[in-house]
């Protein structure tokens, strides 16, 4: 399609909901003039109007497609028939699903992990340097860019060629010029997650950078100087103050990394696309919607292993919603 | 004292070392995208900035180059096509041997004829008879060549590859899928905020439980809705309006939450004021709530254009791979299977995919990270 009629369909598509509401309001302000009795009635169409196309898209997108999710999960490939727990018996014998859950729980344990030390780290040495704004924007950066194209930088890093050619990868150069042998990184199973779970640290840190720079901001100066009169070493001062300090931000950290990693799916899928033994949850579940075309009953199964990870998050968060409520 | 100078410059290259390891995949990315395929091919980028030695093969031209001086038959050209300051200091005839010659010197081909090479590419091919070949025979050089960057791979995957076409079919996708949105919820918040109906505390908790629903739980569903809506009006099921959609509704959750986070910080008498002065909650919402959202409303624009910019998934399922319809991260994917070893294309395709995203990042920073900060629990 050409850019003009691209921009038409852009701009019908915003203004059309632009349109709804704008003359739904202006229908109503003119029946209230004309009679007015209805003032009840008037605001609960105002209501209507207000929530009606938000929860209809709500509702459409996320709570029906959920609860359908769980039944497709109990019936068969094209969700016809009722097959009870197959699709789950199914799961716990594929060798890809047992992978996937390994490899999602490795996934869980070192990104988060590593992605909320190294954003701590580095807020806490950005603070003390005059650079520190230039540093952190660098390190930062990578949270702007997608998965898929952190995926080709980072590919290109481990690119791989025969031991007598010139290596064009970052990492086999190195690996070549500290005299050992060059190695197709994303290849060698086992080790070949923690490559790409690099990839995750690599854009993650940054959102635990910013995130831990506001809060190192709100610890008391004089807590820290007290410390330093008192001879504390830097390291100490580390652990014993700022970390116990930071407690409910690295938790909030942790909940957002988690989350995300929970659902990683472009990294796999184009880096690897779960060959050499990497698969995980996201990828499996894409294959099986579109395998030998698509197995609704797998794929519902997989998404719901995934729901099922972030339970533990989302009864945490509605908790806390009512907590704050009764406030 | 002295122990605070030597903890202060450890410090500066811990994180000299963070900043350097941070940057170096991008930074490699950005310098490969514009250097010659050629020599991206064989050598890595960290070679580009300073003079490298480079083999290389050319051929001479053929019997129609050739002019008569005296007895002798000549030819007499330039092996590059176009000199991009290489200096060949060696050079060869034979492929055993390709370093036979010191430049300047005359070789002897199989045949019979001489050549002589001369340092900028220039050689001179002398025989006692006419030459007969069309084709050229090959001359195999060592050359150092200084570095060199050029915008070619640009123009190639803008043009040739389709990229121009994927990255204004993403503007499509992520346009409306962030406007559409932050419009319908804006007014979802403020009713959620603002006004009181029946069953306003259960929607609210629902917005806090979809936050974290992972997109994966409503793929099937709405894949099948599509598919059943378009065959039963015979239209397309994957399409723009669709993506928009599914866009829309997987960042609902978010942009409510965090509209209605901040809707809740404005005064309530400011509310109250505005309905004892007669005006409707259309009214309020458009003359006073509107113009007092706009930083909130940039924040999450930018989080959500960011994120249906970089999506794959969804775009992927929704979304045609034709040319037409395909997106910039479903194209570099498609790139990186079937042109996986040409990296001049897939680093100017990851560069290009990677434009909008780093533009928006370098000027309004200050609007992304508060989005950031407030909404990164999106599910």
């Amino acid at each position: 399609m050409s850019i003009f009629s691209l921009a038409v369909t852009v701009l019908i598509g915003v203004l059309f909901f632009v349109a709804f509401f704008h003359f739904s309001n202006f229908l109503l302000d003119y029946f209230r003039i004309k009679s007015k009795k209805k003032f009840a009635l008037e605001n609960s169409l105002r209501v209507v109007i207000f929530i009606g196309p938000a929860f209809i898209v709500l509702f459409v997108f996320i709570i029906y497609p959920v609860f359908e999710t769980i039944r497709l999960s109990f019936y068969d490939k094209l969700g016809e028939n009722f097959v009870g727990l197959y699709n789950y018996a199914w799961a716990i014998k594929d060798p890809d699903f047992k992978r996937s859950i390994i490899n999602n729980l490795g996934w869980l344990i070192v990104v988060p992990t590593l992605s909320t030390f190294f954003g701590l780290v580095i807020a806490n040495l950005a603070d003390r340097v005059w650079w520190g704004s230039i540093a952190k924007s660098i390190i930062f950066m990578p949270m702007a860019i997608s998965f898929v194209g952190a995926g080709v930088i980072w590919k290109f890093m481990y690119d791989y060629r025969g031991p007598g050619d010139q290596q064009i990868g970052l990492l086999n150069a190195i690996a070549v010029a500290l005299g050992f042998e060059p190695q197709a990184w994303l290849t060698i199973p086992i080790w070949n997650n923690f490559f790409l779970m690099a990839i995750m640290i690599w854009i993650q840190t940054g959102l635990a950078l910013v995130i831990f720079s506001a809060a190192l901001r709100t610890i008391p100066k004089e807590t820290l100087d007290a410390a330093r009169i008192d001879g504390a070493s830097e390291l100490k001062i580390f652990w014993k103050i700022i970390i116990p300090y930071l407690e409910q931000t690295i938790l909030v950290i942790w909940t957002i990394i988690t989350l995300l990693v929970l659902k990683v799916f472009d990294i796999i899928y184009a880096m690897t696309n779960g060959q050499w033994q990497t698969e995980v949850l996201a990828n499996l579940m894409y294959d099986w919607m579109f395998r030998g075309g698509g197995d609704t009953g797998r794929g519902s199964v997989l998404a719901f292993c995934i729901l099922i990870g972030v339970i533990p998050i989302l009864a945490w968060n509605l908790y806390k919603h009512r907590q704050d409520q009764k406030v | 004292m002295k122990k605070f100078t030597l903890t202060s410059i450890f410090s500066q290259l811990l994180l000299l070392i963070f900043v350097i390891a941070w940057i170096a995949p991008t930074f490699g990315l950005f310098i490969s995208s514009l250097r010659d395929k050629d020599v991206l091919a064989i050598s890595g980028w960290w070679t580009s900035f300073t003079t490298t030695e480079v083999n290389e093969i050319y051929r001479t031209k053929g019997k129609d180059a050739q002019i008569k001086e005296g007895e002798y038959y000549y030819i007499k050209s330039n092996l590059f096509r176009e000199n991009k300051g290489k200096e060949i200091f060696r050079f060869g005839v034979t492929s055993k041997n390709i370093d036979e010659y010191e430049v300047g010197e005359t070789a002897l081909f199989k045949d019979g004829t001489e050549i002589t090479v001369s340092e900028n590419g220039d050689y001179i091919w002398k025989s006692q008879n006419e030459f007969k070949k069309k084709k050229g025979k090959r001359v195999f050089v060592s050359a150092k060549s200084p570095p060199s960057f050029t915008l070619d791979n640009y123009k190639e995957v803008l043009f040739k590859e389709g990229l121009g076409q994927a990255f204004l079919n993403t503007f499509a996708v992520a346009l409306p899928a962030t406007l559409i949105p932050l419009i319908i919820c804006s007014f979802f918040a403020y009713a959620l905020t603002w006004m009181k109906f029946y069953g306003r505390d259960i929607l609210l908790a629902t917005i806090i439980a979809s936050l974290v629903v992972p997109l994966q739980m409503s793929l099937i569903p709405i894949l099948t809705i599509y598919n059943d809506f378009g065959a039963l009006f015979g239209v397309a099921a994957k399409s723009f309006p669709g993506i928009w959609m599914a866009h829309t509704g997987f960042g609902l959750a978010s942009t409510t939450f965090l509209l209605w986070n901040f809707l809740k910080s404005l005064p309530q008498e400011m509310m109250e004021a505005a309905k004892v002065d007669g005006a409707t909650h259309y009214d309020t919402f458009i003359k006073i709530v509107v113009p007092l959202s706009v930083p909130a409303f940039a924040s999450i624009f930018i989080l959500q254009f960011l994120w249906v910019w970089n999506d794959l998934l969804v775009g992927l399922v929704f979304l045609d791979k034709h040319p037409s319809e395909i997106i910039l991260t479903a194209k570099l994917k498609e790139l990186l299977g079937s042109r996986g070893e040409n990296w001049e294309i897939l680093t100017t395709s990851a560069f290009v995919s990677m434009a909008v995203p780093l533009f928006i990042f370098f000027s309004l920073q200050r609007y992304f990270i508060r989005g950031l900060v407030a909404g990164s629990i999106k599910g």
